[in-house]
């Protein structure tokens, strides 16, 4: 059989997730340094567009279809994968760094004795001996560290969403699909109850656009602001720092930093937030950012692309309102 | 029932200090403290023994050099009843795997227990590994990201886990391994009673011997992964820096830099 670099592809409610798309960008390159298969894993029931995964840059798809893979169970994935796994005997397993990624990754690697890299934001081959390259950041973002995993396979990483742009859709590209029906012989012992999805909006690992506000807001009610801000913006969220989210403004699921979310929108847009490091672990690795903050000196400006040194305050009614009008 | 939650020394990232001429980090300057996403799992297990309204034992363990024993005592400070540090010179450098093996080989040998509880990472490494690749190497369920216990008793866990698209209730069999995140609920402050109990609270050692590992299966021997090299990004953007004159004129320059970018 030939050598394969498999992605673990994501389904989230009945259908493949973008993160499948950029793991499969990822995949190709590494697959075609390697000159190797890129095959495509995907876990559901009665999946449809599961040739999407071979016009996103897959040669092969398992499909693994079964009546319980339908939501993710991280002992049900294990007893599907890791008898897959030590069967083909992959290269490379890649899966996003989300919370299904971070779950039934470590989980696998712990009962089979593999290397595993968690989040990583940029992976490549290392001359002559093939082994991944895995670069990640660790202690708040003041470090990058590249690791390896030298005797041991499959080489496996968990990888930061959005970090890498899909490939170019193409229809006419080769691919077969390989449907597997697999015998789930295990009685889980985790059960899903109930499951109350997020009533609006994107998930701020998932927005395009982040708006972010600090203490520098002064109350709950200008942070507020950030949200009708947000609700003008297709796929945007509101993030904030841990000041805020301690004083009970917002949500601990809106924290962005060390101890919250890390996020890389296309921007990012920090109000009134300083930029301590713990704020910074989290939105350095944003595509642009954009910082308002009356403090010229706000350690937040050295990481923006665009500083705007004012009133938050005062600044925001005035997007709001602009971005009112160019709706209209 | 006995509850095993798993804490960890770091640095206080917080206050990470760069030396400006060489990029590094400025490790002497650093103070250790107690992992602050491991307060929740404390929390976590304070929240269990109120719930569950019987006998509930929590021991905190923790792996790292003797000094990582401050962090134990912190733990029952809070509220725990007992500390294990797991201390050996050839524990160190060790990663996810090695990490998760060694704890899992201590919690073979101790008492039966209902639950395992991890914070959701560690703010050093930041991997969140441990806790699922503990599980693994245990053959135990796993629930991460519970942000809410809802009830337990001696057959199963109801908890709440936050993901990108949801709420989801779970009901766990036990025994099984759970990561908690920050929702769970504010940690609350050591107690004087506590404090004095931690002081006077013997710390169970146990190291390579005393837990029958061999030397080459744990520590950086044991690890899958190597670190190639370590170096430091430049967070640096050079971005423009505008005051602004009114509000319109920020306006202006941030619906710009969106439209230039094909936002709006």
């Amino acid at each position: 059989m030939s050598k394969e670099v498999f992605i673990l592809g994501e389904v989230r409610e009945g259908r493949i997730h973008s993160v499948t798309y950029e793991l499969l960008s990822w995949g190709r390159y590494l697959s075609d340094k390697l000159k190797v298969t890129l095959s495509a894993l995907l876990l559901s029931h009665n999946l449809k567009g599961i040739d999407e995964a071979i016009y996103y840059g897959a040669d092969r798809v398992y499909y693994f279809d079964h009546s319980l893979l339908k939501v993710f169970n991280v002992e049900v994935y294990g007893d599907v994968l890791i008898p897959f796994i030590k069967e083909t005997k992959p290269e490379i397993i890649l899966a996003g760094a989300t919370t299904i990624g971070r779950t039934i990754m470590p989980y696998i690697a712990g009962k089979i004795k593999t290397g595993l890299t968690a989040d990583c934001t940029s992976l490549d081959i290392e001359e002559n001996s093939g082994l991944l390259l895995q670069t990640r950041p660790a202690i708040g973002g003041n470090v990058l560290a590249t690791i390896k995993t030298p005797l041991y396979k499959p080489q496996m990483a968990t990888v930061r969403p959005r970090g890498r742009r899909p490939l170019e859709r193409d229809i006419k590209k080769d691919g077969s699909i390989e449907i597997i029906k697999p015998d789930i012989n295990i009685n889980p012992k985790m059960e899903l109850l109930d499951f109350k999805p997020r009533l609006e909006g994107v998930s701020l690992e998932d927005a395009e656009i982040v708006i972010s506000g600090g203490k520098g807001l002064k109350d709950p009610k200008n942070f507020s602001l950030l949200f009708e801000i947000s609700k003008l913006l297709e796929s945007s969220g509101v993030g904030a720092s841990r000041t805020v989210v301690d004083m009970g403004w917002v949500e601990y699921s809106h924290q962005v930093g060390l101890s919250g979310k890390t996020v890389n929108p296309k921007v990012y847009i920090a109000v009134g937030i300083s930029g301590a490091v713990q704020h910074l672990a989290g939105m350095m690795d944003s595509e642009s950012i954009i910082a308002i903050n009356k403090d010229p000196e706000a350690p937040i400006f050295q990481v923006a692309d665009l500083g705007i040194i004012g009133d938050a305050l005062e600044i925001l009614p005035v997007l709001k309102r602009r971005l009112e009008e160019r709706k209209r | 029932m006995n509850v095993y939650i798993l804490v960890k020394q770091v640095p206080a990232t917080d206050k990470v200090k760069i030396d400006e001429t060489t990029g590094t980090m400025k490790r002497e300057e650093m103070e250790a403290v107690i992992n602050p996403l491991d307060l929740y799992a404390i929390e976590g297990a304070l929240q269990i023994k109120e719930l569950y309204n019987r006998d509930v034992k929590i021991t905190a363990i923790s792996m790292g050099p003797s000094k990582a024993e401050e962090v134990l005592r912190e733990a029952i400070a809070m509220g725990c009843d007992s500390g294990i540090l797991l201390s050996d010179r050839a524990f160190a450098g060790a990663d996810t795997w090695a990490t998760s093996y060694t704890i899992a080989t201590l919690i073979k040998k101790l008492n039966d227990f209902s639950l395992i509880i991890t914070g959701e990472r560690a703010t050093d490494g930041e991997t969140g590994q441990v806790g699922p690749s503990l599980a693994g190497q245990l053959d135990l369920p796993v629930v991460t990201y519970v942000s809410k216990i809802v009830d337990i008793n001696e057959e199963y866990i109801i908890v709440e886990r936050e993901v990108e698209y949801g709420v989801e209730v779970v009901k766990v069999k036990l025994p099984a391994v759970a990561s908690v995140i920050k929702a769970i609920g504010e940690p609350r402050l050591p107690t004087l009673r506590g404090k004095i109990k931690a002081r006077d609270t013997k710390i169970e050692v146990y190291n390579l011997e005393r837990l029958a590992l061999k030397r080459e299966d744990v520590g950086l021997l044991g690890s899958p992964t190597r670190v190639v090299k370590i170096f430091y990004p430049k967070i640096s953007r050079n971005g423009e820096k505008i005051k602004v004159n009114n509000p319109e004129e920020a306006a202006d320059y941030i619906i710009g830099f969106l439209q230039e970018r094909g936002i709006v």
